[in-house]
């Protein structure tokens, strides 16, 4: 049993795929929390597209794919703060307009590509397995980075989230720590898109964070079983893609709404069936 | 602190939402450790009034000065209780986590909560009967229960100036004695209080002061000097009916659009 789980990872490519797709399932897990108690998760998606044409034209230029990537991101991350902090245009209609924008502009840069069908995949879906070490050292200092600036400001996101007028009420750069918020979600998602690719980010940042919800009480909690999900789904879905010959991806999102399924019918706290007793 | 400066001053306050005037040239000034009920029709601007003070909405023109001093110059001394249904009661965290964050602005940039912090929050929940309630998850609590947690909140803050906007709405009546009781023990703390209600003969029996606005200041004063047949008719205009000399006013439920919650 154990030897059969083990196989796949005497390949250093997988080993490499494995640690990559780890490190950006508890990313997206913990900064995920936030996407789904701030009712962000067309935003995450948005910016998710977003970034695509900062990877083309980075491409184009023979430059580096996540600079690129992460230029876009912000940019797009700051206008969309900037387009409805005035009120004239709602956010989710701002989003919209910027993100399908963004994503045409990237898909026309990209067909201008001869090879594009190749790579537009791997934008959209990942490539988990073609994860260099360079990539992944990449990886790892952003994502200590993001984590570590969410640890620090682990109260200031609590009480934006919460209850903005408190964070008026107390003076805090309600503003700034938006942005900020924003900035570390076009981040994280610049740092998945080689695992899962743009197309399933979306999933990583709101389905193991709305799994821990159903199971939790507190934030800190939510955050940890969050985590925990996030990383066994991209354990499990590396296995499963290797077995089945699947998209790891499609694998590992896949994976992770497994969980949500079951914890939605099972949860002791807030499933279906728990209800279903109680009447 | 000299005393004469110790207050609130609206001087020609304006607001207006998309050149739509909520708030219409607004002068007075609140001395400090008075209890003021603020009562109007709906739309008269009291939810926005209240969000001027804690700086959501900026004024249109005029100014505020608390103190002396202009808006948001003081760190932490406006503690602001929210209508029940602005807050999101799916957020996860309990009761504890929520009175906590009222010691957010006193402590500093990563410092965790000391044994002082902890020692306020319980104090404060325990001044609103609810210290049973502590480990509690808010999405568990009643109406009241609620309503007692973002006061428990706001006590834990230690403010000067203490905002509750529609706290009486849809709660029980054992929770409406609570925090009337409460606020009278703060006023041997100095910490001036605006409420909003809807309840005039709440505002009339309990309050040392009432300020009636319609966009514009109709009357501040003590309840008998504002609640005249000539101000309440101003203030209501159409909602309000004379029968045998008294004014009885059409407006003393809550909006169809927030009808009082009742869990199990």
């Amino acid at each position: 049993m154990s030897s059969w789980l083990l196989t796949p990872f005497t390949f250093a490519f997988m080993q490499r795929g494995l640690l990559a797709a780890v490190m950006v399932g508890i990313l997206c897990a913990v900064i995920g929390c936030y996407v789904v108690l701030r009712s962000m998760a067309f935003l995450g998606d948005a910016l998710a597209h977003a970034i695509l044409p900062g990877v083309a034209i980075a491409y184009l230029l023979n430059g580096n794919l996540m600079l690129g990537a992460l230029v876009a991101a912000v940019l797009v991350a700051i206008g969309i703060g900037a387009f409805s902090r005035h009120g004239t245009i709602k956010e989710d209609t701002a989003i919209g307009i910027l993100f399908t924008a963004a994503l045409a502009l990237g898909i026309a840069l990209i067909s201008s590509i001869r090879t594009y069908a190749v790579d537009l995949s791997h934008i959209l879906f990942g490539n988990v397995l073609g994860v260099s070490s360079a990539d992944l050292w990449l990886t790892a200092i952003l994502g200590i980075l993001i984590l570590v600036v969410t640890l620090i400001c682990y109260k200031p996101f609590l009480v934006i989230s919460f209850d903005p007028l408190l964070a008026n009420t107390l003076r805090l750069p309600v503003q700034f720590l938006r942005t900020l918020l924003l900035v570390l979600l076009a981040f994280t998602i610049v740092v998945s898109m080689q695992s899962v690719g743009v197309g399933l980010v979306a999933a990583m940042l709101v389905t193991p964070p709305a799994t821990a919800y159903l199971l939790t009480r507190r934030l800190p909690a939510m955050m940890l079983t969050s985590a925990s999900i996030g990383a066994f789904s991209s354990l499990v879905g590396l296995i499963a893609s290797y077995y089945l010959n699947i998209a790891s991806g499609s694998a590992i999102v896949l994976t992770a709404t497994l969980i949500f399924l079951l914890v939605y019918l099972f949860s002791p706290r807030k499933g279906l069936f728990r209800n279903w007793a109680r009447k | 602190m000299t005393q004469n400066i110790a207050r609130i001053e609206f001087s020609h306050l304006s607001v207006s939402y998309n050149s739509h005037l909520v708030l219409d040239d607004l002068t007075l000034q609140i001395a400090h450790g008075e209890r003021v009920a603020v009562v109007g029709p709906n739309g008269a601007g009291k939810s926005t009034l209240f969000k001027v003070l804690v700086r959501e909405i900026a004024p249109t023109r005029g100014r505020i000065r608390i103190h002396g001093r202009p808006l948001g110059s003081h760190k932490d001394c406006v503690a602001y209780v929210p209508q029940r249904e602005e807050v999101d009661w799916h957020f996860p965290v309990t009761v504890e986590d929520v009175v906590m964050m009222g010691r957010f602005g006193k402590q500093r940039w990563l410092h965790k909560a000391d044994a002082h912090d902890r020692e306020i929050v319980q104090q404060s929940l325990q001044q609103i009967e609810i210290g049973d309630l502590a480990k509690r998850s808010i999405s568990e609590l009643s109406g009241g229960q609620q309503q007692r947690v973002f006061m428990a909140r706001a006590l834990a803050q230690e403010p000067h100036l203490l905002l509750l906007d529609e706290p009486f709405n849809g709660i029980d009546a054992p929770t409406q004695e609570a925090i009337l009781g409460l606020l009278n023990n703060l006023r041997a703390k100095d910490v001036t209080i605006l409420v909003s209600t809807h309840d005039l003969n709440l505002a009339s029996d309990c309050f040392d002061q009432v300020l009636l606005i319609n966009k514009r200041l109709i009357a501040f004063g003590t309840p008998r000097q504002v609640f005249t047949r000539a101000h309440i008719q101003q203030a209501f205009a159409d909602r309000v009916m004379i029968v045998d000399g008294h004014a009885v006013v059409d407006d003393c439920c809550p909006p169809p659009d927030d009808p009082p919650r009742r869990k199990s």
